[in-house]
């Protein structure tokens, strides 16, 4: 640092009484905000007022019954339930495997460390599009030989294939291998077991990396329609994407039905965007600065 | 460095000898105990990762359908799919897509980052407008632009109406679908792109940029020699990561064309769909699959080796 003070940056020399860039910014927002306005709108229209051109801007009479008419036309509340559950195992289980994992990998000298960790390493880099038939084929035998539950058309054929990620266990071992180790060991001289120094030491420490990991394992499930679509055909079983899939086959230009349930199945990922944003973009945001 | 008094206090109580066995069975344990933290992710990731890599080329070398085993088939699907000209054109269509695709969502992405990388009024807004986009899974992006690029009544059609432009059948037109999907794209992943640059825009020092205006910069100067080469690494990142995004471009296509018009939209995930869950060729779908995963290593090798060229990594 140098002890020479600046001058003053020159004031601009044309002044608006707002900022030049909102002239840029307000445009764009509204054009990346506008389909989540027109999908509202165009759900609350007549069938008739859909189907019209020029299209009808501003309803005339607006129909909130197109909500009960596209829940009650499709098993939705199965969907969500389906949805909800297998984010939230899919979420606590590569929570609980991987940290185990991760601290495995971090800090315990095992034999067979390093080749175990290459392995992984290789699944992270191979798309899943080469994988996905044989982890159909893998989780049919599951269902017929070993568990149902996990077999076809099961939602924990949904959730086994990814109770624990490559990446997951990658991410919290780099995050792990950043704490200081003093912590961890002076507890292990006092005679503290390994999964106690995990639990009590590791995790406290480990907060913002586990909602990280949460937060992108959870929004990965949520989204998630090839791997549903390849291994669930029964209605009952379906998640929030397939099932409003299988419902846009069904109602094929009843817009406004279609665009209520698009409203209906956006609203719980909407409202834990709005809650969470902040970890939202933090986790993103991590991917690209080392996470990944 | 004093031991800690509770630490004397167990080596007074344990006594020396049976701590000096301690530490063998220590050894010992290290490996028991790093073995049960380790499998059951590890179990999970070689059943579900590892082995299904392994059998997936078994099985480009055979012919297998989805239901029954297969037998040995040597080199037939590769050579099958030498010749199929839907292979040829779903390569040529994601190739197109990516080329569309990613270079829109990083110029757009960079424009709105930099618009946003300040503090004036409504700021929230606007990053919030950008963000969103992100919590939308492709099967709503793809419902919501269908219906916006719907021939008849779509929207975007009455807007061109408005300016004196003649309808447009938009997805019904093999030479527009691939065109409309990239903006669905380009739209979905912005919220990405604007938060990876916003990040990366506010790790430059301002100090750095008041430097370069100091010697006489103009605003455009300091951006294109100081700021564009300081996002380099984001730049490089992004291009990685969208470009493996687009060479598995699926929902999108699955949900608006189906692969149509006359297959105007066949990506290769779908062509590895179709062949492996509509016509159950388990074998030639899986032979299609790791030329995926070929040109994937070789795009993104090919992105790595330039990036070593042009990217600033500051220490």
């Amino acid at each position: 640092m140098t002890a020479i003070t600046l001058p003053p940056r020159q004031r601009r020399r044309l002044r608006l009484p707002f900022s030049p860039w909102h002239l840029v910014l307000l445009p764009a927002s509204i054009l990346l905000i506008f389909p989540f306005f027109w999908m509202l709108i165009t759900s609350l229209e007549t069938q008739n007022e859909s189907l019209q051109f020029p299209p009808v801007l501003v309803p005339h009479k607006l129909v909130p019954a197109n909500y009960p008419n596209a829940f009650h036309a499709a098993p939705f509340s199965h969907f969500f339930v389906n949805s909800i559950v297998v984010a939230v195992v899919t979420v606590l289980a590569n929570l609980v495997f991987c940290s185990l994992a991760g601290y495995a990998f971090a800090r315990i000298r095992f034999l067979g460390r390093t080749p175990l960790f290459i392995v992984l390493m290789i699944t992270l880099m191979v798309p899943f599009q080469v994988t996905m038939i044989p982890q159909f084929l893998i989780e049919k035998w599951l269902g017929v030989h070993v568990v149902a539950a996990v077999g076809i058309n099961h939602l924990g054929a949904l959730i086994l294939p990814y109770a624990a990620t490559a990446f997951g266990v990658f991410f919290l071992r780099q995050f792990f291998k950043t704490l200081p180790i003093e912590y961890e060991e002076s507890a292990r001289v006092e005679g503290a077991s390994r999964f106690t120094v995990l639990w009590r030491i590791v995790l406290p420490l480990s907060l913002p990396a586990l909602a990280t990991l949460a937060a992108l394992t959870f929004l990965e499930s949520w989204n998630s329609f090839l791997w549903p679509l390849i291994v669930v055909d029964n209605q009952n079983e379906m998640t929030l994407p397939l099932g409003l899939q299988t419902f846009q086959n069904a109602h094929n230009t009843q817009w406004p039905l279609l665009m209520a349930a698009n409203v209906m199945t956006l609203i719980p990922m909407l409202l834990v965007f709005f809650f969470a944003q902040r970890y939202f973009v933090r986790s993103v945001a991590s991917t690209g600065l080392g996470g990944a | 460095m004093t031991a800690p008094p509770s630490l004397l206090r167990r080596a007074d109580a344990t006594g020396g000898p049976q701590g000096a066995g301690r530490g063998r069975r220590r050894g010992a344990s290290e490996h028991v105990s790093g073995w049960l933290f380790a499998s059951p992710a590890t179990v999970i990731i070689v059943l579900f990762g590892a082995v299904p890599i392994i059998w997936s080329i078994v099985l480009s070398f055979e012919h297998v359908s989805l239901g029954a085993g297969g037998r040995f088939a040597g080199t037939a699907n590769y050579r099958e799919l030498a010749h199929d000209p839907v292979v040829r054109q779903a390569i040529g269509h994601t190739f197109i897509y990516t080329a569309l695709f990613v270079p829109l969502t990083m110029i757009i992405g960079l424009f709105l980052a930099v618009a946003m990388n300040r503090k004036i009024r409504f700021i929230t807004f606007y990053r919030t407008a950008a963000y969103v986009t992100m919590a939308i899974s492709t099967i709503n992006e793809a419902l919501v632009f269908l219906w916006l690029f719907d021939p008849s009544y779509g929207l975007v059609n009455f807007v061109g109406h408005v300016f004196g432009l003649p309808p447009q059948p938009f997805l019904n037109s093999p030479s527009q679908a691939l065109g409309v999907i990239v903006v669905m794209t380009v739209w979905g992943w912005t919220g990405f792109s604007v938060i990876i640059y916003l990040a990366a825009l506010q790790g430059i020092p301002q100090s750095v940029l008041d430097a370069s205006s100091m010697d006489g910069a103009g605003p455009w100067a300091t951006f294109r020699r100081i700021t564009v080469p300081l996002l380099s690494p984001a730049s490089l990142f992004l291009a990685v990561w969208l470009t493996i995004n687009a060479l598995q471009l699926f929902d999108e296509v699955y949900v608006s064309t189906q692969g149509g018009p006359v297959g105007a939209t066949t990506v290769i995930v779908y062509y590895i769909y179709q062949q492996g869950f509509q016509y159950f060729n388990a074998g030639y779908a899986s032979a299609i699959a790791l030329v995926l995963l070929l040109i994937t290593l070789v795009v993104t090798a090919v992105q790595f080796r330039a990036g070593r060229r042009y990217v600033n990594y500051r220490s």
